[in-house]
């Protein structure tokens, strides 16, 4: 298991420079020019003179490889800085984003608990609403429960965010007025109220959110638990005469949340990269609104850090899902 | 010998695909989405013959009206035909997940049936996948809108050049599902005895490849087929939805929704067409994969 853990670290070491060098080709193909908002009557001189300042004008190798440094040597150092006062990185060059002029991990993290908060709670509502439906249609498979679940969650796969999000505020903010249709990111919790008005904000999002992840878990927790109630180790433990409560909740159940921790596993990135579609509905200052405000003002190191950053998720939580695996079912042995 | 004392068969016999029908008709949901999706089809091709009000027509004193026998959907806020506009965007975004799911499914099995069948290719082309499995891909596609859209406009048209770029960057971020599965049932089929048989008679791997093996692979690509239609469709509206898709005055359904946002609170209708529209078509897919999925499946089909 440790050995297959290493080695698949080792390997994820190239995967994730490759996944870095394709961003960075792609987007050196890009048309934008950052002095595009500069005023003409600067002369060219200084205009190539703040050309270099933002580590352009240089090849592209070097210019990637200082990206590289950049990401993967400076900013590390600058959060050691922050954590224990230390000076490392004094006066290193950090990613800049051309919008703003200043690092771009900075904004990284100023964005961050909004999309936290969001998704985070719409993950956690999901699983603790699908699991309960998974267990249930699969044993009373074909009931009329089990109809509405397959019919509710093929209607969660199917409605894309950008109308259910619209419609619930149609519904919700338009006619009924009962929550604000726009998430206040500047609303700070510190009375009854205040928390209040942050639940009421953060219910339309979040509910559009967990529609779509809940169609996705309660039919694989279903699907699961059918895979399991007819193996042979369920028919003896009823012969043993174990309850039928402990057959199903412990016997049944244990072995089914195997596949089912994985999936969940091989979801957490979409926590942190956020939901786009539907933070760009609800108006959530998030890491999603963030890369597209970053596409559309042509913010290219912004875009490569943003994307590089839900690439290193992805490929740490597959590699995490399928270590769980192997933990959680003996029957898998990589080595 | 007493069961073939009666040599002659009381029924014909009968072919896979009566089988698998059999099976498709017995699935009512599937059967009502593929209905659905024909239908849905039908209107957003063949509606315009009949209702003969153009999608970009503006008739300025008609703008921003109610539902009427005149414009069965209403107008917008320029005066333009709901119910053409509807259709027009309808026959962009079917079209775009027709295409985009051919591509997706043509550059999968190709990929697929190569890692599966030649041994030399499987770790290469596999690792390829795992790494287009790894890259973030809304993210990418939004990036790709953004560079080649100009280049790709300039050489077509902003039309031709914009339905390409689109059909071209969700069939190339799509395809990895197929590819897994087709390389999974290439595999198993591989070390069937019929292929080997083929093979002692001298079957070259390319007639191998088209009469043995890509046959019995069939119901995983169709099935596949199916869900890349859904996962086109929802891409596309959403790159609209964006403002990365389609140009504002080329209607498709995410373009639609996304214009009719601004005009919430007064109509809330016109959300409502074509977010039902992408629903409709969806949810139709999505049953008539599910139902096919059962009906291929030869350890389903007849119980």
């Amino acid at each position: 298991m440790l050995t297959f853990t290493i080695r698949r670290l080792i390997l994820s070491v190239p995967t994730l420079l490759f996944i870095s060098l394709v961003i960075f080709l792609l987007l050196e193909l890009a048309p934008g020019d950052p002095m595009a908002q500069v005023p003409l009557t600067v002369p060219p001189e200084v205009k190539e003179k703040m050309r270099e300042a933002l580590g352009l004008g240089q090849p592209a190798p070097i210019r990637f490889w200082k990206w590289l440094v950049q990401f993967f040597w400076i900013e590390p150092q600058v959060l050691v800085d922050h954590y224990f006062g230390t000076t490392f990185s004094q006066g290193d060059l950090r990613v800049i984003s051309w919008q703003t002029r200043s690092p771009v991990m900075d904004i990284v993290i100023q964005r961050m608990p909004q999309t936290l908060w969001v998704v985070g709670t719409a993950y956690v509502v999901a699983i603790i609403i699908a699991l309960p439906i998974g267990i249930y249609s699969a044993y009373r498979q074909y009931s009329w429960f089990d109809q509405l679940g397959t019919f509710v969650s093929m209607v969660g796969f199917s409605v894309p965010p950008f109308f259910s999000g619209v419609l619930v505020i149609v519904i919700f903010s338009v006619q009924l007025g009962w929550f604000p249709s726009i998430y206040d990111t500047t609303h700070v919790v510190d009375s009854w109220d205040s928390f209040v008005y942050q639940m009421k904000q953060m219910i339309m999002p979040v509910m559009v959110l967990a529609l779509q992840i809940t169609a996705q878990l309660s039919r694989f927790m279903r699907a699961s638990m059918l895979d399991n109630l007819n193996q042979d180790y369920v028919r003896t433990a009823r012969a043993k005469g174990l309850s039928e409560y402990v057959v199903v909740m412990v016997h049944v159940l244990r072995n089914s949340m195997i596949p089912v921790v994985t999936v969940i596993a091989l979801g957490i990135p979409s926590i942190f990269g956020g939901a786009i579609i539907t933070e760009q509905v609800f108006k959530v200052n998030g890491i999603g609104q963030l890369l597209i405000g970053a596409i559309q003002a042509n913010d290219l190191p912004m875009v490569q850090t943003l994307t590089f950053i839900f690439a290193i998720l992805i490929v740490l939580f597959n590699l995490i899902a399928d270590v769980l695996y192997g933990i959680l079912d003996p029957r898998i042995r990589y080595d | 010998m007493t069961e073939l004392s009666n040599p002659i068969p009381s029924k014909p016999p009968r072919s896979q695909w009566l089988d698998v029908w059999d099976q498709f008709k017995s699935h009512r949901g599937a059967l009502m989405g593929g209905i659905l999706f024909l239908l849905i089809v039908a209107s957003v091709y063949l509606g315009p013959l009949f209702w003969d009000l153009e999608a970009t027509h503006i008739d300025i004193r008609a703008r921003n009206q109610g539902p009427s026998w005149a414009h069965p959907f209403g107008t917008d806020q320029l005066g333009r035909d709901m119910m053409a506009r509807m259709m027009a965007g309808g026959s962009t975004s079917v079209s775009v997940g027709l295409t985009a799911m051919a591509l997706a499914l043509f550059l999968g099995s190709f990929i697929g049936v190569l890692a599966g069948f030649f041994k030399r290719l499987d770790g290469p082309l596999m690792r390829l996948t795992d790494l287009f499995l790894a890259l973030p891909l809304l993210p990418l596609l939004l990036v790709m809108m953004l560079l080649f859209r100009e280049p790709l406009n300039a050489a077509f048209g902003p039309e031709q050049g914009i339905f390409i770029l689109i059909v071209g960057a969700i069939g190339v971020t799509s395809w990895m599902p197929t590819a897994r599965i087709v390389r999974g049932d290439v595999l198993a089929i591989k070390e069937r005895e019929f292929v080997l048989a083929a093979r002692s008679i001298g079957t070259s791997n390319n007639g191998l490849i088209t009469r043995h093996i890509l046959p019995n692979v069939l119901s995983p690509i169709m099935v596949s087929a199916t869900l890349g239609i859904a996962t086109a469709i929802i891409t596309e509206s959403s790159l609209s939805f964006l403002g990365l898709g389609f140009p504002p005055d080329f209607p498709t359904w995410g373009r639609l929704l996304f214009d009719a946002t601004d005009y919430l609170q007064q109509h809330p209708e016109r959300v409502f067409w074509p977010g039902m529209a992408i629903s409709l078509t969806v949810l139709s897919v999505n049953y008539l994969g599910d139902g096919l999925r059962d009906a291929l499946d030869p350890r389903i089909r007849g119980r």
